[in-house]
This record gives structure tokens, C-alpha cells and sequence, in this order.
């Protein structure tokens, strides 16, 4: 038996990941190739906003599609109706992706003449906040029917994202849904956010979205 | 939560730092989590006691949890307050330019190793 010893480590679990992640942003800076981290809880509207956005930028720049789910491939199979490539990640019951499956992700999606590559993550407003998954930019999706409340409820995510889309304005009549309030409850978390409304089902507000993606891709490539 | 996946993170740097350091056996790991990591302690337990029964240096490896208070600091006057008790407001001055300073940690402190 060897002696009873104590080792100091002082090492944040994360510490690993979040220099996992720095690597692959620059090794996307350098292929000039754009990352978008895509987040939302499940049913606000993440495939439907995609689907949108594939329509109107598909003929100005190459994008691919990861889709992150614990299982199927619902997701997978909608977007390649749209003549994106998509492929699917199975997190095996992980609630988030990090680093280093994102970058394997990337590897499996075939990037070499992509210019975008949207991660739409696992549908979860905790865990994927945590995790920096390398990604140029992280927008999230709170849809309407969620409520106001949810940037006090869940400030760590808002307070990680670039621009929060506000999806499913087209029921706002029939919700007790405060704008004012909630893009208040926002910037204070968050004041560098930019907070875009829309419908991704009518198609309105999708403009200033994909106008704000449009201008992130193009400063990445600068 | 994500207990599972962090503890997966945790037994690999923990296996690492034991063969750098030549040990034979890891007897305990000490984590130091904040106030307002989200973390479940008696998750993480659970998925501790799960996950380690497949490494061998480590399957009997006791989990210490120090939890660090969560503390928030106000810009405007200066004051320290308890993040959890009062959240987003200063409750000297009211003012919400305020930024949490601990609280979010998730650190492997030490390991106890024969």
C-alpha cells in the first residue's frame, strides 16, 4: 500500500472544454467558414426559423445543417428537404454538445465549401449555456407561449447569446406576453443582445434575422 | 442539469492528474461548486456512484462537495451582497449594474491518492 498523499489540482472542469472551443473557433476563422450555435427549449421553432433561413440565403452562400438531438432524425430529414446539407448528432442521452463533438460534428458535415454551418443544439435552456461549443456566434429562440419571465428564469442563457429571436408573434394576442418587458428582462442580463422578433411561420421579422446573420457571416470572413 | 456529463469530465481529469502523479489508487476527489452552478448535489452523487464503478483506479473513490457561496458585486456603490438572498438588485442603493463575482465555479480542488 502506498501512502495516503493529497494532490492539489485547482482546475475547473470547463477549463478543458473552453480551450477545446477556443481552438476550433480559430481554426474556423481561418477557413473562413461561419458557426452558428442555435439554441432554444424544444418546440420554439428552431427548425421552422432554419427552414426560413435556408430559403432566403441558400443562393447567396453554401449552408450545412448539424442537428443535435439525444435521439432521431426528424430534424435531419426536414431540413435536406430543403436542399441544405444536414446531418444528425446523437448526443447518447447528453443533454448538450461541447467542443469537441461539435468539431467532430463539423468533420462528419463535410465542410470544405460551406460559407455557414448552423448547430442547432439539444432543446434545452440550461445545460447547452454552459458549454461553449466553439461557435463563431450563439443565438436562441424564445417563442412567445414561453412567457416573458424566461430571461429572469434562465439568465445564464440569455446572458451567452449574441441575439435572441423572438418567435411566434403571431399568437401574441392570445398570451399574457409583454415585449416591453421582456426585451427589458433581457438587456438586463444582457445589454449587447439584439432582439429581433418574428414569425417563422408567416415569415415576418425574418428579414432583420437573416439580415443580422447575413452581416455575422461576412465580418467572420473579413 | 447536466450532472452526467460533468462527471464524466470530472473522472477524466481526475484519472489524468493520478497517472501524471503515479498514484495507485484515488481514495477521494473534492470539488468545489458555486451557489448557483444549477448543480444538484445528490444528482451529481448519484451519477457519481455510477460512473466510477467502471474505473478501476478510481471505483472507490469518494466524492467531497464544498459549495461556494454565491456573491455579487454592485458597481455603483461598491457593496457585496448574497446573490441568491437579493438576485439581480443592489440592496444598498437598488442599482442593477451588478455582476455576479462567485458562485459559478466547478472546480476539481484535490485528490486524495495512495
Amino acid at each position: 500500500m502506498g501512502e495516503f498523499r493529497v494532490i492539489e489540482v485547482k482546475r475547473s472542469v470547463f477549463a478543458d472544454n473552453d480551450r477545446r472551443a477556443e481552438e476550433l473557433r480559430r481554426r474556423l476563422r481561418e477557413k473562413k467558414l461561419f458557426l452558428l450555435n442555435l439554441m432554444s427549449s424544444p418546440g420554439a421553432g428552431k427548425t421552422t426559423l432554419l427552414t426560413r433561413t435556408i430559403q432566403r440565403l441558400g443562393g447567396e452562400m453554401k449552408i450545412g445543417v448539424m442537428e443535435a438531438d439525444i435521439d432521431s432524425d426528424v430534424d435531419a430529414r426536414r431540413i435536406s428537404g430543403t436542399g441544405a446539407r444536414a446531418i444528425q448528432l446523437h448526443t447518447g442521452g447528453m443533454c448538450h454538445l461541447d467542443a469537441d463533438m461539435t468539431a467532430q460534428g463539423l468533420e462528419g458535415l463535410d465542410t470544405g465549401d460551406l460559407d455557414l454551418a448552423i448547430l442547432e443544439n439539444v432543446g434545452n435552456l440550461v445545460c447547452p449555456a454552459e458549454f461553449d461549443t466553439g461557435a463563431s456566434k450563439n443565438a436562441m429562440i424564445l417563442s412567445v407561449p414561453e412567457g416573458d419571465d424566461k430571461p429572469l428564469k434562465y439568465p445564464l442563457m440569455f446572458s451567452a447569446c449574441d441575439a435572441v429571436v423572438i418567435n411566434k408573434t403571431d399568437v401574441l394576442p392570445y398570451f399574457d406576453f409583454d415585449m416591453d418587458r421582456c426585451r427589458e428582462n433581457i438587456l438586463a442580463r444582457n445589454p449587447r443582445a439584439r432582439i429581433i422578433p418574428v414569425c417563422a411561420k408567416t415569415g415576418e421579422g425574418v428579414d432583420e434575422w437573416v439580415g443580422w446573420l447575413r452581416e455575422q457571416v461576412e465580418m467572420w470572413k473579413r | 442539469m447536466h450532472e452526467l456529463g460533468v462527471v464524466f469530465y470530472v473522472i477524466r481529469d481526475v484519472k489524468k492528474v493520478a497517472e501524471e502523479n503515479g498514484a495507485r489508487r484515488v481514495e477521494s476527489v473534492t470539488l468545489e461548486i458555486g451557489q448557483v452552478t444549477g448543480v444538484v448535489h445528490e444528482l451529481l452523487r448519484d451519477c457519481w456512484k455510477w460512473a466510477i464503478k467502471k474505473e478501476p483506479i478510481m471505483d472507490e473513490a469518494e466524492l467531497v462537495i464544498e459549495e461556494v457561496p454565491a456573491v455579487t458585486h454592485c458597481e455603483d456603490c461598491g457593496e457585496d451582497y448574497e446573490t441568491v438572498r437579493y438576485a439581480k438588485l443592489c440592496p444598498n442603493c437598488g442599482s442593477g449594474n451588478t455582476y455576479l463575482i462567485q458562485g459559478r465555479e466547478f472546480n476539481i480542488k484535490e485528490i486524495g491518492v495512495t
